[in-house]
């Protein structure tokens, strides 16, 4: 019988114990962002789709078309299109398509690449109800990024 | 007893738990052959999300195959990251650089930090208390924050190389590690004296959903559950990989069999890798963090290759057959809740309904991983 109200107290008070806990919780600021109307920065290293870099002293992507970012995608997500055009050395970029519907953002593309020419975007707020949209024409992409 | 025998019984029903309810926190569903309140079998019913992971290993370079690591369990995916980048290295002898494997350790016991909090909220959850879940995703934030910042992405990672890790960390992440570890440790006398401490979860949870040591040995249960079994296996300390063996650190163990044990294991196992967490960045020292020498494309030695890695639920295992060729033969993955849930059909019969949620929370189930 003794124990029947030993559990009662000690019971009570684990609850008000918890009790004290939520109500001091209470009192303090809030902890999460009101995004709407907030939003967050992302970190330099944040993993958005990919994009073609802008190299600063020509003002245009750095890509070769070698196409190992292609080759090395584990979705077969990258599309590189280059042609031979005269007087240039190297294969000239003329189309770069990323569906971005198979990506998983593992990075494999940025790694292969030797010039650097693509990077990560730093684009979170990506909500469709087409898929369309998530074909990204990264070489106009850039082009409208001056 | 199967349960056609059983449903002849005119006094038994069948109900269907899931595979859309809150309780199995995924697409798992279970044949419940009930007598009123109480179980007389349950039969897990999986292959929901099955999307053919070890196929994938099969028909792809072993380079194309990372990213699907982080989808098996995505609240430990560098545990994964780690299992399978180790396998890989071991078959086609990759040199680690050490400080990438200090790295590796940090960011793997972070993760496993995290996967606990989130498991801690939503077995609270599923007993019915709200509240401390949003205590400990406050927490968990704070580890998603950090590892954003040098692996780029949240959830699914795919932050570890053949050869070590796909970027070094700065200095502010380090010591990020040591705010939050700091910032936890006050915060779980918090979380025990709310939780642990309360009278409703106790009676809840203890002497509840026995699991014992035999009955781990027959499913080949591992983890949380096998230690709250009285068992001390750990694959960090039995077959130690990476740089674990210099550290020192406890492997919690109960003796109780009952849901309060692996509750008991996991909150202890936070604190140990909080400890982990410290020395490592205590010892961490300079230099690359890739291997200077990284074959382009990959073709180990022709072999049957094997890796173990302690996940946050259990042991991790990769098995690995090589043609010698770019690409898998066989890709075996042995994942820890498979052998966890196969327990609870023998373990939850004779429970109350309510208690063989509480029992399943208490396992700690991931159903991608289950269904890979």
């Amino acid at each position: 019988m003794a124990g029947y109200f030993t559990n009662i107290l000690s019971g009570t008070k684990s609850l008000l114990v918890g009790l004290s806990i939520t109500q001091r919780e209470f009192f303090k600021k809030p902890v999460t962002l009101q995004y709407p109307w907030e939003s967050l920065e992302m970190t330099p290293r944040y993993r958005g789709h990919i994009q073609l870099v802008k190299d600063g002293e020509t003002g245009t992507h750095k890509c070769i078309s070698c196409g190992l970012c292609d080759k090395g995608c584990p979705s077969g997500c990258i599309t590189v299109k280059g042609e031979k055009q005269e007087g240039v050395k190297v294969k000239v970029l003329v189309r770069y398509d990323l569906d971005f519907t198979k990506c998983s953002l593992c990075g494999q593309c940025i790694d292969n690449c030797k010039p650097g020419a693509i990077e990560f975007s730093k684009e979170y707020n990506l909500a469709s109800t087409r898929k369309e949209d998530f074909y990204y024409d990264l070489l106009k992409r850039l082009k409208e990024q001056k | 007893m199967s349960s056609q025998t059983a449903s002849q019984n005119k006094e038994h029903f069948e109900i269907n738990l899931g595979p859309q309810h809150p309780a199995t926190h995924g697409v798992l569903r279970v044949k419940l052959l009930m007598d009123g309140e109480y179980v007389v079998d349950a039969e897990p019913v999986l292959g929901y999300i099955h999307r053919m992971h070890e196929l994938m290993g099969e028909n792809r370079t072993w380079a194309k195959y990372l990213p699907n690591m982080g989808r098996l369990d995505y609240l430990s995916a560098l545990s994964y990251n780690l299992g399978y980048v180790e396998l890989v290295e071991k078959m086609a002898a990759i040199e680690v650089p050490e400080r990438a494997e200090y790295i590796r350790v940090i960011t793997t016991e972070m993760n496993r930090i995290s996967s606990h909090l989130l498991w801690f909220g939503a077995f609270v959850l599923d007993l019915g208390g709200f509240t401390p879940l949003l205590y400990a995703f406050d927490d968990r934030e704070h580890i998603l924050d950090l590892l954003e910042s040098v692996t780029g992405s949240r959830l699914t990672y795919c932050y570890f190389r053949f050869g070590g890790c796909s970027n070094d960390v700065e200095d502010e992440f380090l010591t990020g590690c040591l705010t939050f570890i700091k910032r936890l440790r006050s915060r779980m006398p918090m979380y025990h004296n709310l939780v642990t401490k309360n009278v409703i979860l106790m009676q809840r949870l203890e002497g509840v959903g026995p699991v014992s040591a035999e009955m781990c040995r027959k499913y080949g249960a591992t983890g949380p559950v096998l230690r709250g079994s009285g068992i001390n296996y750990d694959v960090r300390k039995n077959e130690p990989y990476s740089v674990y063996p210099e550290f020192d650190f406890d492997v919690p163990v109960y003796n109780e069999c009952d849901s309060m044990a692996r509750y008991m294991v996991r909150m202890d196992e936070m604190d140990q890798c909080m400890r982990i967490i410290e020395q490592a960045i205590a010892k961490i020292p300079e230099g690359p963090v890739m291997a200077a020498k990284v074959p382009k494309m990959i073709k180990p030695a022709a072999g049957d290759y094997y890796h173990a890695v302690e996940a946050a639920r259990g042991t991790f295992a990769i098995r690995a057959v090589s043609e010698g060729k770019n690409q898998a033969y066989r890709m075996k993955l042995r994942s820890p809740t498979f052998s966890n849930l196969s327990l609870f059909q023998e373990a939850s019969k004779g429970m109350l309904l309510a208690d063989a949620l509480a029992f399943m929370g208490s396992i700690d189930l991931v159903i991608p991983e289950i269904d890979r």
